[in-house]
């Protein structure tokens, strides 16, 4: 259907069979997934390891980034209305193995995992290279989803990247979207409210939160089943055998786009002064007078 | 030829964050040596031209032929035309949905590299750093960019803004031709700001979390922001219960603010909504658990339950607001 679109432009000639057609293909979704470290971590639990510009472990665990997930959630809400077929996708070392197992049972339809057994945070467009490399080679793929940043070191750059890479359009902040008699309609967040965009596929979308795309849990069942369900591996040297847009040593080294050159958390001290008094009454005036001292020096 | 390129989304208008962006621009060109160039897309901004020529070298006012203001495919590929005829060595856009849209294609497009919220900018060894706060705001990280041209989006609103120049800028409009089909188009639009400026504007917002238990308590927020002269915001908890639109979060994840005072109400703190926050000069909170993490931030709060706070809070400053 929606690839079909762009093809029987070209191809069909007759509209009937072009509709035809249209409603037997399903929609191709990629959704890319990022495992990052809990962001939930409380700021007295956090270290940072300044030699490897990077967070310390400790004893937090590895999770899948929400908006990943909120953007797994909207393929299967898109699937559910829609038809199609979703392959949950990572670029990540072996542990990166878990997000793709809660995504098959999150119910996603296949799992990709590009091994990455070079720097632990490669940069967006090294990234962004590998990801979309992978789209290449599975192949024939409508709709690639990403979250709109990560929780650790939130980018934002990955959908962006990854279009160019692709040469395909993108659209970001997307929070729901729907098929129309020719491509789809797109509801995305803007600072002053929403907009609706019209699109066609292939294309690169990344997805926020509202209320609508919370992650939904997975069943017992779905869980003990996902972890029999076959995962392809790829590495870094089968993506870049057909595609030679990867450069595996750079990748390794964490790519030629940026570097991290610091890593530090800052110091600041404030002592929160609660307001005093007998009474509640007290107390508020207190308050009160605190916040029209601080307005009115504005 | 070389030069520094701002870019202004002209639907803002010369708000704090084009200010912002301006700022940075003639202090990146000044450490540079290059002259600075703003660019204002969707023309019609007819007095935001004229406000940045008093403070920029050279004023470009850029259309695309058909498009009112922004259609993602077009405007990049016109952005990207006039990036690459102008030579720019380093691009600054602010942090709006239009601008970190388009700051990484626009990159790739340049064969540069982009980094985004930035809130500081540096050369050090004839490379771009940017500095920007990682991790939900728990990390500061400063990042060096490897290829040229530079592409930041900043915290706009972190930075001062130019002083005026003796004689202002030529102001040149330029109108692109549209390029092949729109592959994207954006076909409605709804503004859901919450009063008259947008919430990265606001002196004052008034913000309520989950702890408010349901969207009823936004009521009383906005009676209480009114009285303030500010804006309502919330965190993502309460956006993702559905209590109120999503465009009033604040946090890593919604809108990054800057207010004179931030009041938060029955927020807990969680580094996700602390990271939104980080540029607000006084943040205060009404929470009824002394240990939520909101107080650590704060410069004064009230451990109470906030049903029994907001009546009185707002008899005591609707009176105080007649005397």
């Amino acid at each position: 259907m929606i690839a079909a679109d762009i093809i029987s432009k070209r191809t069909v000639t007759s509209t009937a069979s072009a509709t035809a057609q249209k409603q037997k293909i399903k929609v191709n979704i990629v959704v890319c997934l990022k495992q990052i470290l809990d962001p939930e971590i409380p700021s007295r639990d956090f270290r940072v390891d300044s030699e490897k510009m990077e967070a310390q472990r400790g004893g937090a665990s590895l999770v899948t980034n929400i908006f990943c997930e909120n953007a797994l959630e909207t393929a299967l809400q898109f699937r559910e209305k829609f038809g199609g077929r979703i392959t949950a996708l990572i670029f990540a070392p072996a542990g990166g193995e878990d997000s793709l197992r809660k995504a098959l049972a999150m119910k996603a339809d296949a799992a990709v995992h590009v091994i990455n057994d070079g720097a632990a945070h490669p940069d967006p467009l090294a990234v962004a290279r590998v990801l979309a490399a992978a789209v290449r080679r599975l192949g024939n793929i409508d709709l690639v989803m990403v979250g709109r940043e990560s929780g650790d070191w939130g980018v934002g750059q990955t959908g962006g990247l990854m279009a160019e890479e692709l040469g395909i359009p993108s659209v970001s902040f997307v929070d729901r979207l729907e098929k129309q008699e020719r491509g789809l309609l797109l509801h995305r967040q803007t600072d002053q409210g929403w907009e609706n965009v019209e699109a066609q596929t292939p294309l690169v979308v990344t997805i926020t939160n509202d209320d609508q795309n919370l992650p939904r849990i997975p069943k017992t069942r779905d869980i003990m089943l996902s972890s029999r369900q076959p995962i392809i591996r790829w590495s870094l040297e089968d993506l870049a055998a057909d595609d030679a847009g990867i450069d595996v040593a750079e990748i390794r080294a964490g790519g030629g786009y940026y570097r991290v050159v610091d890593l530090a958390i800052p110091t600041k001290e404030i002592v929160c002064e609660m307001v005093a008094g007998e009474t509640l009454e007290e107390r508020v005036d207190q308050l009160a007078d605190r916040i029209m001292s601080v307005v009115r020096s504005l | 030829m070389s030069r520094v390129i701002g870019i202004i989304f002209s639907s803002a208008g010369y708000d704090r964050a084009a200010q912002g962006v301006t700022g940075a621009g003639r202090r990146l060109a000044d450490a540079l040596g290059l002259p600075l160039q703003m660019v204002v897309v969707g023309g019609g901004g007819g007095d935001l031209a004229g406000s940045l020529a008093a403070v920029a070298d050279a004023v470009t006012v850029l259309t695309v032929t058909g498009v009112a203001d922004y259609q993602p495919e077009q405007t990049l590929a016109a952005l990207t035309d006039l990036c690459r005829g102008e030579g720019a060595q380093a691009v600054l856009l602010g942090n709006d949905t239009w601008s970190q849209e388009l700051a990484p294609r626009l990159a790739h497009r340049l064969g540069g590299s982009a980094a985004g919220d930035g809130v500081e900018l540096v050369i050090a060894d004839g490379r771009l750093r940017v500095s920007r706060s990682v991790y939900g705001g728990k990390a500061m990280a400063t990042i060096e960019l490897l290829r040229d041209p530079a592409v930041v989006w900043i915290r706009a609103r972190a930075f001062d803004p130019a002083t005026a120049r003796e004689v202002p800028a030529p102001i040149e409009s330029l109108e692109a031709a549209p390029t092949g089909e729109p592959a994207t188009f954006i076909i409605e639009r709804k503004s859901e700001v919450t009063g008259e400026a947008r919430l990265e504007d606001a002196q004052v917002i008034v913000s309520g979390g989950r702890g408010l238990g349901g969207p009823e308590p936004f009521t009383d927020l906005q009676d209480l922001a009114g009285l303030l002269g500010g804006q309502t915001a919330a965190s993502r908890a309460a956006c993702d219960s559905g209590w109120c639109p999503p465009s009033w979060q604040v946090g890593q994840t919604g809108r990054k603010v800057a207010p004179g005072l931030y009041l938060a109400v029955a927020i807990r703190g969680a580094s996700q909504h602390l990271a939104g926050i980080s540029e607000a000069k006084t943040i205060a909170a009404i929470n009824n658990d002394p240990d939520a993490l909101i107080f650590k931030h704060c410069r004064f709060g009230i451990v109470e339950d906030y049903r029994k706070v907001l009546p009185l809070l707002r008899e005591r400053l609707a009176a105080m607001r007649k005397e």
